[in-house]
Formats: structure tokens, sequence, C-alpha cells
């Protein structure tokens, strides 16, 4: 069984089409990569998957763990184990990085040792769960805490929006290395422009989304590879032609 | 009577420049005059409010108590240890004690300056008088509780503070009602002096009653190094309140500072300011509010910061957040500068709760009401006042405790 699997999806923004017959199957313990260049579609697909509502499904499902969630509330989603670490997330005045924390492990025993491992392990000090959400965080402090979340959240299916960007060679290899042994018996969906990630985790398979259509899916590190060669053009040209590569 | 009462009389109808106008003789002034009694004997019901207030009425964590219900003194002391640090007594029996109180008393508000201080010069019901000694630094603070226990009641006090040379204090003033007590007016009238190197926090809550009125009147005066942090919080319904404190930054390195949080819940109309005027070399200011408006309540959040010294500098931030259609924020910040060289700035916002940070805090598994919820408990946030850890932590469950109700 597929852990999410979305069906012939098209959404619309404020009318506007922004995902065309989306299919795409993630099975469980698969970590699959999406590529595609500047507004192709990419976060817009994780904004859909995680149901908020300005993201407007017209035709099509989606599944998760043999759920259908299509029309599920944002946090129903959540408590069913999907987990999401955003590209840019919003700054909060005097909501803490705790709060959000303490709600994630309130029925855990030892709730308190556990934020301060999950700290440790993300080269945190324990006062930095003090600091309001994501006001003035540095880039790889803002990648660093949407990863602490999700590693309190234990999720079963995470989607990581472009983990590796804006962030130096250090954090770069922790966030790496968190990543991975974070995947291991998970499933995930990773979106990365460069794939400096991939130097880290182990994708089992790529899409490659343009004008909000699937153009084409395979190997990673061969699309990668073909990307970074000739650019997105060529991934244009298999669109129009349909096939796969 | 201290001041020329021909002068007071005059002012005795005449409305304040801002705020709601008010019928003095809509307010009773008969109160049941109340014995004196040690602190911990008060009633469970006023012990429960004050706790409210942040009055601990088991004095745990405070070393002294000024505490006055409608128009009598109930309770005044502070521990033995302190005997020659600090004074604490009533401005009524201050003002017989010493002579020379008449220098700090009226001294910074005109007590004819509206019909609310004529109000209080004529019928004055104590207040009390703090001061700290010389070269003292008071870690735990003090209390002072007014409190307010018969409906309908006028109470008008007179507070004096004294922080003599390089001493440092907090002070919190808890101000409440019995909850039999709807409606009332509060007039309250504080004027701090900070001698040289002097640093008081001032931390003062707010809980009236629906149809409640308050008119506090405030002034400081800062000398050279001395520091004021002015800390408020109004939380519960109010009819309607009025109050512009100023800070005159005098001294050369002297710091004021005036943090509010203020949710206007029902029919609450409150017009909150705090001014400060920079006359000193290198004086510094700062200005925040946080309003949040429910309801159908009217705020007004002004600010004001006047640059005369060349080498001074003040910011002033509001931020002012919706969460009705039917409520209301008015922010006025304003920077006057009188010379070149000083530097002044502000910031204000007034806005719906953004819903970029609802959806975040739903991808964390929060429901819409808890996100929101948070968010808002999350602008009162008391880390800007920046107390020590204990007190923030008390005046962090004062405002959650008090969030519950209102949200």
């Amino acid at each position: 069984m597929s852990s999410l699997s979305i069906e012939n999806l098209s959404v619309e923004v404020n009318g506007k089409r922004i995902l065309e017959g989306v299919n795409l199957a993630i099975p469980k313990g698969e970590v699959h990569v999406l590529f595609g260049p500047n507004a192709s579609g990419k976060t817009s697909l994780l904004m859909t998957i995680l149901g908020f509502p300005n993201y407007k499904v017209v035709s099509g499902e989606i599944w998760f763990n043999g759920v259908n969630i299509t029309n599920m509330s944002t946090d129903e989603r959540v408590r069913l184990g999907i987990g999401v670490a955003f590209q840019n997330p919003p700054a909060i005045r005097g909501v803490k990085l705790a709060d959000i924390l303490h709600n994630f492990l309130k029925s855990e025993p030892e709730a308190k040792k556990k934020e301060i491992e999950l700290c440790e392990t993300l080269n945190f000090t324990e006062d930095f769960l003090s600091r309001d959400l994501n006001l003035c965080f540095s880039g790889g402090e803002v990648k660093r805490s949407e990863l602490l979340q999700i590693l309190a959240q234990k999720p079963s299916f995470i989607m990581l929006d472009e983990p590796d960007s804006g962030v130096d060679v250090e954090n770069l290899g922790v966030i790496g290395k968190v990543i991975n042994d974070f995947l291991k018996e998970r499933s995930g969906l990773l979106i990365t422009h460069l794939g400096y990630i991939l130097r880290y985790v182990k994708a089992d398979k790529a899409h490659v989304l343009i004008e909000g259509k699937v153009a084409c899916s395979g190997k990673p590190i061969k699309i990668l590879d073909q990307i970074l060669k000739e650019g997105y053009g060529w991934c244009e040209k298999c669109l129009k032609i349909e096939k796969k590569c | 009577m201290l001041k020329d009462r021909e002068e007071v009389l005059k002012a005795v109808d005449k409305p304040a420049s801002l705020g709601p106008d008010l019928e003095i003789k809509d307010y009773i002034r008969e109160a049941k005059a109340l014995y004196s009694c040690p602190v911990s004997s008060l009633p469970k019901e006023i012990a429960d409010q004050s706790l409210k207030v942040g009055i601990r009425t088991d004095e745990k964590d405070r070393i002294g108590t000024y505490f006055q219900i409608d128009h009598s003194v109930v309770f005044q002391g502070f521990q033995k240890a302190f005997e020659g640090k600090i004074e604490l007594m009533s401005t009524t029996e201050a003002i017989k004690k010493y002579d020379w109180l008449k220098d700090y008393w009226w001294k910074l508000i005109p007590a004819n300056m509206d019909k609310y201080t004529a109000l209080s010069e004529l019928n004055w019901d104590h207040g009390y008088f703090i001061r700290v000694l010389e070269n003292q630094k008071i870690m735990f603070p003090l209390q002072a509780c007014l409190f307010i226990s018969t409906n309908g009641l006028n109470q008008n006090v007179h507070n004096v503070v004294i922080i003599e040379p390089n001493s440092e204090a907090q002070i919190i003033t808890g101000c409440t009602v019995h909850p039999n007590v709807q409606r009332g007016l509060h007039v309250g009238i504080t004027e701090f002096y900070l001698k040289k190197g002097a640093k008081l926090t001032f931390t003062m809550i707010h809980n009236w009653a629906q149809n409640f009125d308050a008119r506090p009147r405030t002034a400081v005066l800062l000398e050279d190094d001395a520091t004021f942090v002015n800390n408020y919080i109004c939380l519960k319904p109010v009819k309607s309140l009025q109050t512009y404190p100023v800070a005159y930054c005098k001294g050369s390195n002297s710091k004021a500072r005036f943090n509010s949080i203020i949710f206007g819940v029902g029919n609450s109309n409150i017009d909150l300011g705090a001014k400060i005027v920079l006359q000193g070399p290198r004086s510094k200011g700062e200005v925040i509010t946080h309003a949040i408006a429910s309801d159908s309540s009217q705020i007004y959040s002004r600010g004001l910061l006047i640059g005369e010294h060349s080498d001074s500098k003040a910011h002033l931030e509001c931020r002012g957040l919706l969460v009705s259609d039917r409520a209301f924020i008015h922010a006025i910040p304003e920077l006057i500068g009188k010379v070149s060289g000083t530097e002044l700035s502000h910031e204000a916002a007034v806005g719906k709760i953004a819903e970029e940070q609802i959806r975040y805090l739903m991808a964390r598994g929060f429901s819409e009401a808890e996100a929101r919820s948070l968010i808002v408990r999350g602008f009162m946030d008391v880390t800007i006042f920046g107390l020590p850890d204990a007190l923030r932590d008390e005046m962090r469950r004062i405002v959650d405790e008090t969030a519950k109700g209102v949200l």
C-alpha cells in the first residue's frame, strides 16, 4: 500500500489552475524527490497535500495510508501522521518553539528530557525553545527548527520543502544527517533545487513538475544530472512529447 | 489643602482632553470605614481577586504590602529586615509625618489638569507612599493593592514613590474590585521621583468591571542615570479607561520604558497612552504596546516621544490585533523633535491574525481555534516586560489565567 497516493489532482488558487492532473504514488518506506523550475507548483503540491484552504481541489483525490484525506482539515491530516518542514515559515511573535514541542510531546513520559535531547540533536541550546517562533532566526536556524518540530511530531510521512536552501556547509551536514536518520523506515517527499541534500539522503525516485504537471519521473541522480547539465528546457521538451524519461 | 483651592475648584467641571467625559455626581462617596487587619486575614473573595492582579495576601516573595479597600487603609507594613531601608505608609500619614513631602506633591501633575485631578485633590482617599532609601537594592517586590468593594463608589488615591540615589526596587500595584462591584470610578494620581542612579520596575495590573471607569494620572521624573520601567496589564472588561502617563528623562543617561499589554473585551473603551520627554544628554525612551481588541471594544493606543536634547534617542512600537469585526483600534504614534540630533522612531501595525500563521500552527497539529488562541496569547507575552524570571513567570500565570476567561 502507498503511504501517499495522489490521483489525477487538479488544483486552483484564486481561480487560477496551478496543478493539472497530477498522479503520484509514494510507497511506504520510499523517499521521492520533486524537481521543477520556480513557480512550477512544487510548494503548491505540498500545501494541497496539507489541505491549506486556499488550495482548492477541483478534481482528483489524495489518499494517505489508505484514507481519503482530500476533504480533511490540516490538523486532522497532521494527526494522521503527515509532517512538514516549510521553506519559509512565518514568524509568530510571542509563540515559542516550546509551545509546539509541548503539544507534540504532551502525552510522552519525561517530555522535558526528550525536548532537551531533541535540541542537542539539532545543535540548539535549550533557551532557543523560548525564542519567538521564526522571529529573527538565521537561515540555518529556520531549517533546524523545522526539523526539530518534525522530530517531536514523529510523523510517518514527511514533506521537506527545500531543507538545503540558504544553509551553510556545517548546517547542511547536521540537517542532512538528521533527515537521513529520521527517514529510515519512513516515507517522504523532498523538494530541492540543487540537490545538495541528496548527498546525505538516499531517495528512491524523482519527479519533475513543469507548469503544474508531472513531466517525467525516474532515478533521482540521473534526473538531477540532466537538469544541472541542460536546465529544465530538457524537461519541457519531455512534457511536449508526453513521454516518460 | 496643599494647592491653591480656588485654582482646583475652577477645574472641577473641566473635562479631560481625552476619553469619555464622566459625570462625577453619578458615583457615590460613602463607604463603610474598615478597620485595619493582618493582610493574611482578608476574606477569601478579596484575597482571590487580589491574586489576579499580582497581590499576594500570603505575602510570599513580597517584602511589603499596602492594602486599601474603598477609602480605608486596611494594611500597611513590611518585613523587619528592611527597616531603615524602605518606608511604606499611606500618603495621608506620610504628609503629616514629613513636611518635605509637599515638595513632591502635585509637582509633576497639575492638580487643576482636569476634573479628575481636581476631584482627587478635593476628595483625597489616601494612596501609598513608598520610599526606598539611598543605596538600597531591594530584590523582591513591594506590593500595593487599591481595592473597591462598594458598588458605585468613587475612590481617589494619590500615590508618591521616591527612589533615593543608587537604589533599586520593584513595585507591583494591583487595582481591582470585589466580584459584587459592577460600577464605580477610580482616580489614581501617582508621582514617581527617581533620583540619581535609581532603578524602578513598576508593574501595574488592572482588573475592573463591565461598568467601571478608571482615570489614572501618572508622571515620572528621572534624574541622572535613573531607569524607570513601567509595565501595564489590563485584560478584563472596563467601561472606560483613560490614562496618558508621562516620563520626564531630565537627567543625563536616564531611561524610561513603558510596556503595555491590553485586551479590549465587551464594550470596553480604552484610551491608553505613554509620553516620554527626553531632556537630558544620552536620555533614552521606549514605548511598546500590544493591544488586542475583541467584541465591540474600542482601543486608542497613543504614544508621544519628545526629543528636547540633541543627544537623545527613543522608539515607539504599537502592535494592534483585531479579533472581531466590531472592534476598533486607533494607533496614534507621535514624534516631536525639538533639536537636531535627537533620534525618534516609531512603528505601528494594526491588523487581524495572519492566515499564514494559523495555517502554520495547524500544520503542527493545532485546531484552528487552538491556533488562534495560541497566537492571541502569544501577543500577550510578558517577555516584553524584561522582568526577573520568577516575577515574569508569575505575571505569565496571571495573564494565562485571565486569558482563559476572555478567549
